[in-house]
Order: C-alpha cells, then structure tokens, then sequence
C-alpha cells in the first residue's frame, strides 16, 4: 500500500519535473550561452574595477599549472611548428624538373620488366620453350618502348 | 620564427658559422647544474609530501628518453636498452625521436660545435619537466678530444645537466647506476621548490 503511494509521488514528481522541462525548454537551451556572457560581464566589470582579483579568475582551469604542478615556460624554439633539429629554411613549395617523371616512367617499365624475368630464370627449366617464347616478346615489347622513349630524346638532360 | 631564404650554399654556410661562433661565444662558462632542491630545508606538510611522492613517482617511473647518439656510447645504450640489462623495468623502454614526447636525454657521445645548435635545439623542444644525464667521458668533459677546437668540452657548457656517468664508455651497470641516481634525484623534487 505504502510503495502504490511511493510510485503515484514519483510519478508526479516525474511529470512535474517533464512539464518544468519542457515549458522551460527555450530558456534552458540558451542557458549556457547566457551564463558564458554573464561570466564575460563580470570578467571585465572585475578587470575595471578591481584589477588585482582578475589574477585568481582566469586561471581556475589552469590550476595545476597556476599551482606550479606542471612547469611552464615556453619558448619560441618550443613552440615551433617542426621538431626536428634543424632550422627550417626557404619554403616546402619548389619544382621539381619535369624530368624526373619521364625518368620515373622508364623506370617503371624496366622494373616491371625485372619483376617478371626473376620467376621465369627460376623456373627455367621447367616452363621451357614456351617460357623463352614468352619472354622474349615482352623484352621485345619493352625494348620497343625504350627506343620511342629514347628516340624522343627522354633520357637526354637538359 | 622567421623564415629566411637561403638559395646559395656558401650563403648557408656563413650564416651557419656565424650561429655557431655566438654559441661558441656565448658558452664558455659551464652550465651549473639543477640540483638547488637537493639542499633546500622545506616546510613540508603532509598534503604537500604526499602530492611530491605521488608527481615524482609518477615522473621518475615513466621517463622516456630522446635520440641523442653523437657517438660510440650509443651502442653501451643499445646494450643497455635491449634485452639483457633491460632499462624498460624502469619504464624507459621507448625511445622517443621526437623531443616532445621525451623527458630524457641521454648524450651519449662526442659533441662537436657543429652539431650543438641541433642538440640544444632538441634539448629546447622536449617538454617540462626534462633531464639529461651525460654519458662518457666525451660528453662530461669532452674526453680524449678535449683539445681539439671542434669538440665540446662538456655536454653542461650548452645544456644543463643532471648526472654525469663517467666511463670510455660507461658500462650498462654504470648507466644503469646513472639513472638509479637519476631518480634519488627526482625523488627529492617538491612542485614547492624553485627550479626546473
């Protein structure tokens, strides 16, 4: 009988508390923003006013730090962006020759090259002739695209 | 920091010459070393020991060191670090290369005045609170190439330094005995106490 009345006041407490919530819903939502500009208010009132209490209002978070728990004292070398220990100097925004891509191109071609002659040297044997065959009409391929690459003056630098 | 540009490479060498003749000039007194709390005769409360003995385990347990290998002593610090002398039981088993995530440095080896400006650099960027402990006779006094006009003589003539751990090199009990002494050291930090 008692824990019916218990459950019947919970109950109300509850929709009191929802209908409070809800009627109050756009002030509660602004609260946070109100608080931070009555905060600022009193900041600066206190700044004007009496300038020697504004020490001990800003630094609440900081508190360890104001309590000397964690050293601070940065410094411009510190507080660089690169960690290295080198200077950083001139400017990451250069050209490169284009060169180097053509370079880069026949290289990958000759690697792919490569990549494909270890396999068949070690299964020489057994891929026989067909193997060869096969081989040798892809260094022909290659071979006739170093040519172009060649003729067209690529690996000449200047 | 500004940002010069530098295009020609004799340009690059005078201002580095230069740089480092104003280290040179503006060290040739050694760096006394930080151990003003060692003597210091504190008030000390039962908050305040308790918060010291809770900060300074918790700082002397997890030391992480910076590369700082000049030289030959780096490699009793790679036996010292690997498996059989394992200083990870001391929670420095990472290495850090990069100087903002390392309390310690270990110099282990000879300085030349070149690469000072880099080593104090590092030293500059690594995050407080921050130790060095001098390994080898190169880095206490500049050893064997004391004489020479290109070699440091002293790691402490450009940063300060904690421990000096003698030795040509030091062995890694001796390195090992070093950051024991390290942390009796750390250990006597109060965060009421000036310095570091």
């Amino acid at each position: 009988m008692l824990a019916d009345y218990g459950y019947i006041g919970l109950f109300l407490v509850v929709a009191i508390f929802f209908a409070v919530t809800t009627l109050l819903l756009p002030f509660s939502l602004s609260l946070p923003a109100r608080l931070v500009l009555y905060f600022r208010r009193l900041t600066r009132y206190l700044e004007t006013h009496y300038p020697f209490l504004v020490r001990f209002i800003p630094p609440l978070p900081k508190f360890p730090r104001f309590m000397q728990v964690v050293p601070y004292n940065p410094t411009p070398v510190k507080s660089s962006t690169f960690e290295c220990g080198m200077e950083t100097i001139g400017t990451a925004w250069v050209r490169f020759n284009f060169r180097y891509y053509f370079y880069a191109l026949v290289f990958i071609a000759l690697d792919i090259l490569v990549v494909f002659l270890y396999p068949w040297a070690v299964e020489l044997r057994g891929l026989g002739i067909f193997g060869l065959i096969a081989v040798v009409i892809f260094i022909f391929i290659i071979v006739i695209g170093y040519i172009y690459a060649w003729k067209k003056k690529v690996l000449e630098w200047k | 920091m500004e940002v010069e540009e530098v295009y020609s490479s004799s340009e690059l060498d005078r201002k580095e010459g230069k740089a480092i003749n104003e280290l040179i000039a503006r060290s040739q007194e050694p760096i006394p070393d930080p151990d003003q709390w060692l003597d210091e005769e504190l008030k000390r409360n039962i908050l305040l020991t308790s918060v010291d003995a809770l900060i300074d385990w918790g700082r002397r347990s997890s030391m992480w060191p910076v590369v700082c290998f000049p030289a030959c002593c780096a490699f009793e610090f790679i036996a010292t670090s690997v498996s059989r002398f394992d200083i990870d039981r001391f929670g420095m088993g990472i290495i850090r290369a990069s100087p903002r995530q390392a309390d310690l440095m270990i110099t282990a080896g000879t300085l030349t005045w070149k690469m000072a400006p880099q080593v104090k650099r590092i030293y500059d960027q690594m995050a407080e609170p921050k130790w060095v402990i001098a390994m080898g006779a190169c880095a206490i006094s500049g050893g064997i190439f004391r004489s020479s006009y290109s070699v440091v003589p002293g790691y402490n003539r450009i940063i300060p330094v904690d421990v000096y751990v003698p030795g040509c090199p030091p062995r890694p009990e001796a390195l090992i005995y070093g950051i024991r002494m390290l942390h009796k050291k750390i250990s006597k930090m109060s965060i009421a106490a000036k310095g570091k």
